[in-house]
């Protein structure tokens, strides 16, 4: 078992080309992404990168989604100042030290997560392909209750697939996408969780896809998956940017994201990323320890391979086996990372850090209870890490933490792990 | 030449078509895996395709990403399976083709690393499903030094022109996928002759068509036009089921006769 930090897998000469430029013609970020998959998929995803590539002058496909996320998703989202939380940490905090701290609720956009942004790109990217079904992977069930909903309201047919142990966790969300229409496939495979849903996904995909358009839920997959679902999560950066300056009247010292596969984080740095003043960084799941299999942080303690189509960052073992993930929260038990943020780590622009399942549930508690926002325990990693970083800067200073989602899904699994924790 | 090259010249000369089939590297275990190679050639393989076991084949169907992961948990690791297959080597006169995950390969030292380590375990050729002809040159050069075919694969829904450069890039034989989707049974088996006389057109390459192939019917169906048919689930699915790999093996070659 390793976790070693070995060098990129083919250190080729990044042409000079701004870092937020990247794709490549190959799909790559540096070494990174690239298309890994059989050549069953390719003229699926040949097809999909033309119809992407074909809004890019369509005014009116941007505005439709703009109207859509607007009027149905309830956007824009607002920047928050989360003032109770912050006098809690400046108490606690050396002098004159403590940043304020500001949230982007993305958890009250429609259905309770950031996910929601992709989800009506990509269904009406796939009204336009003129297919009439739609399949996703899941873990938490926030990106299959995105999927299922966007279906609804596209009028599509929907199958999500969920490993059979995130079903258990993450129950109120296997009943919203069935009572939405979806058909929920319980993924009995593997560590039955998100990776091997997304497996299945992929599988489907490669017998169904002239007909079925697989709504990834993570910047990750194979070219052109991770610059599609950037380019629908930009949405959360360019807004809190622009709110940055209309309520700072400057751009913030630092923005925080949680990282599973990493979208959340990605819709909010991308548009920060020229911005070498603003610091980022993505905070991946610590789980139970660093040890190897107990953790969902690849950026931080695995090593370049290949999973699930793309290259980046991974969690394996020294024979190319994936390892297992473990996380508290369903959305960031994944052992890969979206290629882009490989490629920001290795650039050293973005700084990758991992909170535990412990400190994640103490954010979770100290959000809810200063602030009265419950948030996701994937979006509690985030809150954490701010939470330890706010003391070691200036009060002037001001740290945007994404919000990614909020909390409802998790209070049972939530309530079980504090009990525990209490025994 | 390589032995691959060299069976299917034999093949050819004397009018003969082969049968190749796929097994799980380290199944039933990895002490009787050798006992599996030569079974299989004794019932007429020509050639052999070892499954290298991998957590997550995503271009494999239930049955095959279950015996992987059985492998796996068995404790088979793909370096176990090279020694198996270096053990049993000189016992064998079939060509040997490692059927392995981009993944595993990277994580082996890269192409080169890879090529090297697997010609000295005795297989002749590789395949790598999830490598596509845009990242293969690297490989396909590592592979050739090594002495080894790279055999790419051509789907049902492949462009022509697409096909064309699959075709030149790959050595030893084209490996044409009978349909879409992940390997598995398939009942009926399309209609493949329009198909191979299409890439006939492209190259001189011997055809190897798998994906479905899952019966001796089946098996005489393909070799009509093809120059070797590849089963992969429907044998797996038997031997897990307990049958020997010799069995199953002679029953599909009666597809040849
Ligand atoms: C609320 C929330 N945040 C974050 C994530 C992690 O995904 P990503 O890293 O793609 O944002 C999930 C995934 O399910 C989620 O539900």
């Amino acid at each position: 078992m390793t976790t070693d930090t070995a060098a990129p897998a083919t250190p080729e000469e990044a042409p000079p080309r701004r870092l937020s430029e990247w794709p490549d013609e190959r799909g790559r970020y540096g070494p990174y992404g690239g298309v890994y998959v059989p050549e069953t998929l390719i003229p699926a995803l040949h097809q999909l990168e033309e119809a992407f590539a074909a809004t890019s002058g369509d005014e009116n496909f941007w505005q439709r989604l703009r109207a859509l996320l607007n009027d149905f998703g309830g956007r824009p989202t607002p920047l928050y100042h989360a003032e109770r939380l912050e006098r809690g940490i400046r108490r606690a905090a050396p002098k004159e030290h403590g940043a304020e701290i500001w949230l982007k609720r993305e958890d009250l956009l429609h259905t309770g997560a950031h996910k929601l942004n992709n989800t009506l790109g990509q269904a009406l990217l796939t009204k336009k392909m003129g297919k009439r079904r739609v399949i996703a992977e899941t873990g938490a069930g926030q990106h299959g209750v995105a999927t299922a909903t966007a279906a609804a309201h596209f009028g599509l047919e929907c199958t999500v697939y969920m490993g059979a142990e995130d079903a258990r966790r993450q129950r109120l969300n296997v009943i919203r996408m069935e009572l939405m229409g979806a058909e929920v496939v319980q993924v009995e495979a593997g560590s039955r969780t998100l990776k091997d849903a997304t497996n299945e996904a992929m599988r489907d995909w490669m017998g169904s896809y002239e007909t079925t358009h697989y709504i990834l839920g993570s910047v990750v997959g194979p070219h052109p998956f991770p610059m599609i679902v950037r380019e629908f999560q930009r949405i959360i950066g360019i807004e809190t940017k622009a709110q940055c300056l209309r309520k700072l009247e400057r751009l913030p010292e630092c923005v925080v994201a949680c990282v599973g596969g990493g979208s959340n984080a990605i819709g909010i740095f991308h548009p920060f990323i020229e911005d070498i003043d603003t610091k980022l960084i993505g905070v991946e799941a610590g789980g139970r320890s660093p040890s190897p299999g107990d953790h969902a942080a690849p950026l931080s303690l695995g090593s370049p391979g290949v999973l699930h189509g793309s290259m980046s960052y991974v969690m394996q073992d020294e024979h190319g086996q994936t390892l297992d993930a473990h996380s508290c929260s369903a959305g960031l038990d994944y052992p890969g990372v979206g290629p882009e943020h490989s490629f920001w780590k290795d650039s050293g622009r973005v700084v990758y850090e991992v909170a535990d399942d412990t400190e994640a549930l103490r954010a979770f508690q100290a959000l809810a209870r200063e602030e009265g926002i419950i948030p996701a325990l994937e979006t509690s990693h985030a809150i954490a890490a701010a939470m330890r970083i706010a003391p070691t800067m200036p009060k002037e200073a001001a740290i945007v933490v994404c919000c990614s989602g909020r909390g409802d899904k998790d209070v049972d699994e939530a309530a079980r792990l504090l009990a525990e924790r209490r025994n | 030449m390589s032995r691959i090259d060299r069976i299917f010249a034999d093949a050819r000369a004397e009018g003969r078509k082969l049968l190749m089939p796929f097994v799980v590297g380290g199944r039933p275990s990895i002490d009787a895996f050798g006992d599996v190679l030569r079974g299989a050639e004794r019932a007429g393989a020509s050639i052999i395709e070892v499954g290298i076991p991998f957590s997550d084949p995503i271009a494999d169907g239930p049955v095959i990403a279950q015996a992987m992961d059985r492998a796996i948990r068995d404790g088979v690791t793909p370096a176990k399976v090279f020694d198996a297959v270096h053990a049993a080597r000189d016992s064998l006169s079939a060509g040997l083709v490692a059927m392995v995950s981009y993944s595993v390969v990277r994580r082996w030292g890269g192409d080169a690393e890879f090529a090297a380590r697997a010609a000295q375990a005795g297989f002749d050729g590789l395949i790598v499903p999830d490598l596509p002809v845009e990242e293969s040159a690297e490989l396909q050069a590592a592979a050739s030094d090594a002495g080894l075919s790279l055999a790419m694969l051509v789907g049902p829904t492949t462009e022509p022109e697409r096909a064309a450069r699959i075709v030149e890039a790959s050595t030893g034989f084209v490996y044409v996928l009978a349909r879409a989707g992940v390997t598995g049974e398939g009942g009926q088996m399309p209609e493949m002759a329009a198909r191979i006389a299409d890439l006939r057109e492209l190259t001189s390459l011997p055809i190897a068509v798998g994906f479905g192939v899952s019966s001796a019917a089946h098996v005489r169906g393909v070799v009509q036009t093809a120059d070797a048919a590849i089963v992969g689930s429907a044998l797996v699915r038997r031997a897990e089921a307990g049958e020997s790999v010799e069995q199953v093996v002679g029953e599909l070659a009666g597809g040849l006769a």
